[in-house]
């Protein structure tokens, strides 16, 4: 196939039932073998692989389209911007935003949340003020709250969780009061994979008029989103957990809580006029895309949506719960084995421990067998400590794994246990 | 299994069975060592008597190659002096960062059971924590973290304003 053809903009189209050897024929590095043994890549919720769509339009892009955006007159830059906002507009329809401009991209969910942080956070929240967070959140949801919260003398409240790892939301709806002034919560916990009722915690906060974040770094690639029916402010995640390059990520807002939000970075490109005594901003997205932006990977982050919706998150999520079904089902069985976080409502990943034997040797373990799973806190250290673990291992599973992927790590786990024996 | 597996048995056994495991009555040297990317924690107490180390012990939380190297490491240095301990500490920190030629002279001895480490970045760090949070004790800094090597490094003698700092 001539990658530099148009052709290869169409969306990848797949037959109606659900073909994982035809999926995994997109993705070349699958087909990669760990010292004489084939990759068994179980760590899509840290990173996930790209297909060769997408490859392909960032060769596509990088060959025949680049120059930079918003700026010159040349067939070039018009390409170029046209292509960048073309990217715009296929996020606003994956979330159905309303508006292209609501669509703002970032380096990724960390920069999204940081954003919001400065530019709504800094501007409107005060001493005394609460922010609600919730123990599930990754460390990027919880610093740069921190951060401001010790700026302005505001105070963090957070939301516990049981021991299947679930949000109490009853002990949520009796943090509000008349302080509480914004709630930053994670869509899907990235260590454990529950998913929460963020619908109805959106709308809690909003009967008290407080604007919501959600962060959906790790649900945007397993779960339908639609920003409108969910009614959140905001709501960010990344292009690298959704099958797009690394280095973008987009910020959904909300457009009259982005026009009153005062910008984050300062720059070209996000400017109405500048002379030294004063600088007229741009309108939104502008206003919050200081700089020349990753213009190539932006691009890319469109095709992967391209990608992922020619697949279907629909079939996505129901193949991956198969997954998860089939792997809880044999951890389960092997003794010594405890899987952290059962959640009734979870995504494709498993945390887990093994009796006596720590996540990180079990990690090189499994790695000599091909096998890549994370371990470590995954930064998350609240939920680590929450259920008395310095750490522990995970397996993720992707639209791109197979069932023989897991009979893998379960070969694996029970060699880690002969070893140790 | 792989053949070159960093999962040698003698690894295993000092993992299974830690040798000089457990407190230590009236050290003269502590100090604790910190891993905050894995949450490995160490403690490491040892008597120093005429300059030479009489009895050491360890005790805390780790992962096998932590525990083992931690282990071995109280074997290989028991009766010696504190330089000859400076030296090993060296050797093995070099060898655990592929910066050791192990076919020139060294002291190492069965430690270079650890040498596979070199290949695997991400667990070097296990296994140099007991042999950093060792020269820590030895020259009285009594909190260190892998991730501030550079200061462990540059803090030379003992300093007591380093005492009771948590570099967690």
């Amino acid at each position: 196939m001539n990658i530099l053809a148009e052709a290869s903009l169409e969306p990848h189209v797949f037959s109606s039932t659900f073909n994982v050897e035809h999926i995994r024929a997109d993705f070349p590095i699958l087909n990669l073998e760990i010292e004489g043994k084939p990759l068994v890549y179980l760590d899509s919720a840290a990173s996930s692989q790209m297909p060769q769509p997408v490859i392909d339009r960032l060769i596509r892009y990088q060959t025949t389209q680049h120059a930079n955006i918003n700026r010159a007159v040349y067939y070039l830059s018009e390409v170029a911007t046209a292509e960048y906002q073309k990217a715009r507009c296929k996020l606003q329809q994956f979330v159905n935003a309303r508006e292209d401009r609501e669509i703002i991209f970032t380096s990724g969910t960390t920069d999204a949340i940081n954003l919001v942080m400065h530019g709504y956070g800094r501007k409107f929240i005060q001493a005394d003020d609460e922010i609600i967070l919730t123990t599930l959140e990754h460390h990027s949801n919880i610093v740069p709250w921190q951060m401001l919260a010790k700026e302005k003398g505001a105070k963090i409240r957070v939301v516990p969780i049981n021991d299947a790892g679930e949000l109490d939301i009853n002990a949520y709806q009796k943090l509000f009061n008349a302080r509480t002034k914004f709630v930053s919560l994670i869509h899907v916990s990235n260590a454990l994979g529950t998913i929460n009722p963020i619908k109805e915690m959106i709308a809690y906060a909003h009967q008290h008029d407080v604007p919501v974040l959600i962060d959906g770094a790790q649900a945007a690639p397993h779960i339908p989103i639609d920003v409108q029916e969910l009614d959140c402010d905001f709501y960010a995640f990344s292009a690298h957990k959704l099958c797009g390059p690394t280095g973008v990520g987009m910020l959904y807002g909300k457009a009259e809580m982005l026009e009153r939000m005062q910008p984050f970075k300062g720059g070209g490109d996000m400017i109405a006029s500048v002379t030294f005594e004063e600088t007229t901003y741009a309108e939104i997205p502008h206003k919050f895309e200081a700089g020349t932006p990753p213009i190539a990977a932006a691009i890319g982050f469109g095709a992967a949506v391209d990608y992922i919706s020619s697949i279907g998150l629909e079939q996505i999520a129901a193949y991956e719960y198969d997954l998860l079904s089939y792997a809880t089902e044999r951890m389960m069985a092997i003794p010594g084995v405890k899987i952290i976080g059962t959640a009734a409502h979870k995504a494709a990943v498993i945390s887990f421990t093994i009796e006596g034997i720590h996540p990180h040797d079990i990690g090189t373990i499994l790695n000599e067998d091909g096998i890549a799973v994370r371990t470590g806190h995954h930064c998350a250290q609240p939920v680590m400590r929450r259920f008395n673990v310095p750490a522990t291992s995970r397996a993720s599973f992707s639209f791109y794994n197979k069932k023989t992927e897991i009979d893998a790590l379960i070969a694996g786990i029970k060699t880690v246990q002969k070893v140790f024996l | 299994m792989h053949s070159k597996s960093l999962y040698q048995e003698v690894i295993l056994d000092h993992n299974r069975k830690p040798r000089n495991y457990g407190a230590l009555d009236q050290a003269s040297h502590h100090a604790v060592g910190h891993n905050p990317l894995c949450g490995d924690r160490l403690d490491i107490a040892l008597q120093l008597q005429d300059d030479q180390i009489d009895r050491i012990s360890f005790q805390g939380e780790s992962c096998a190659i932590c525990k083992a190297s931690a282990s071995m490491m109280t074997t290989a240095v028991k009766g010696k002096s504190r330089e000859d301990a400076e030296i090993l500490i060296d050797e093995f920190r070099e060898m655990a960062t592929g910066k050791l030629d192990l076919n020139y002279p060294h002291h190492l001895g069965r430690l270079t059971v650890f040498s596979g480490i070199r290949d695997l970045p991400t667990r070097v760090k296990c296994a140099i924590l007991p042999w950093h949070t060792l020269h820590a004790a030895l020259n009285s800094i009594v909190n260190v973290s892998t991730e501030a090597e550079n200061e462990l490094l540059q803090a030379t003698a003992s300093t007591q304003a380093s005492l009771g700092k948590h570099n967690t």
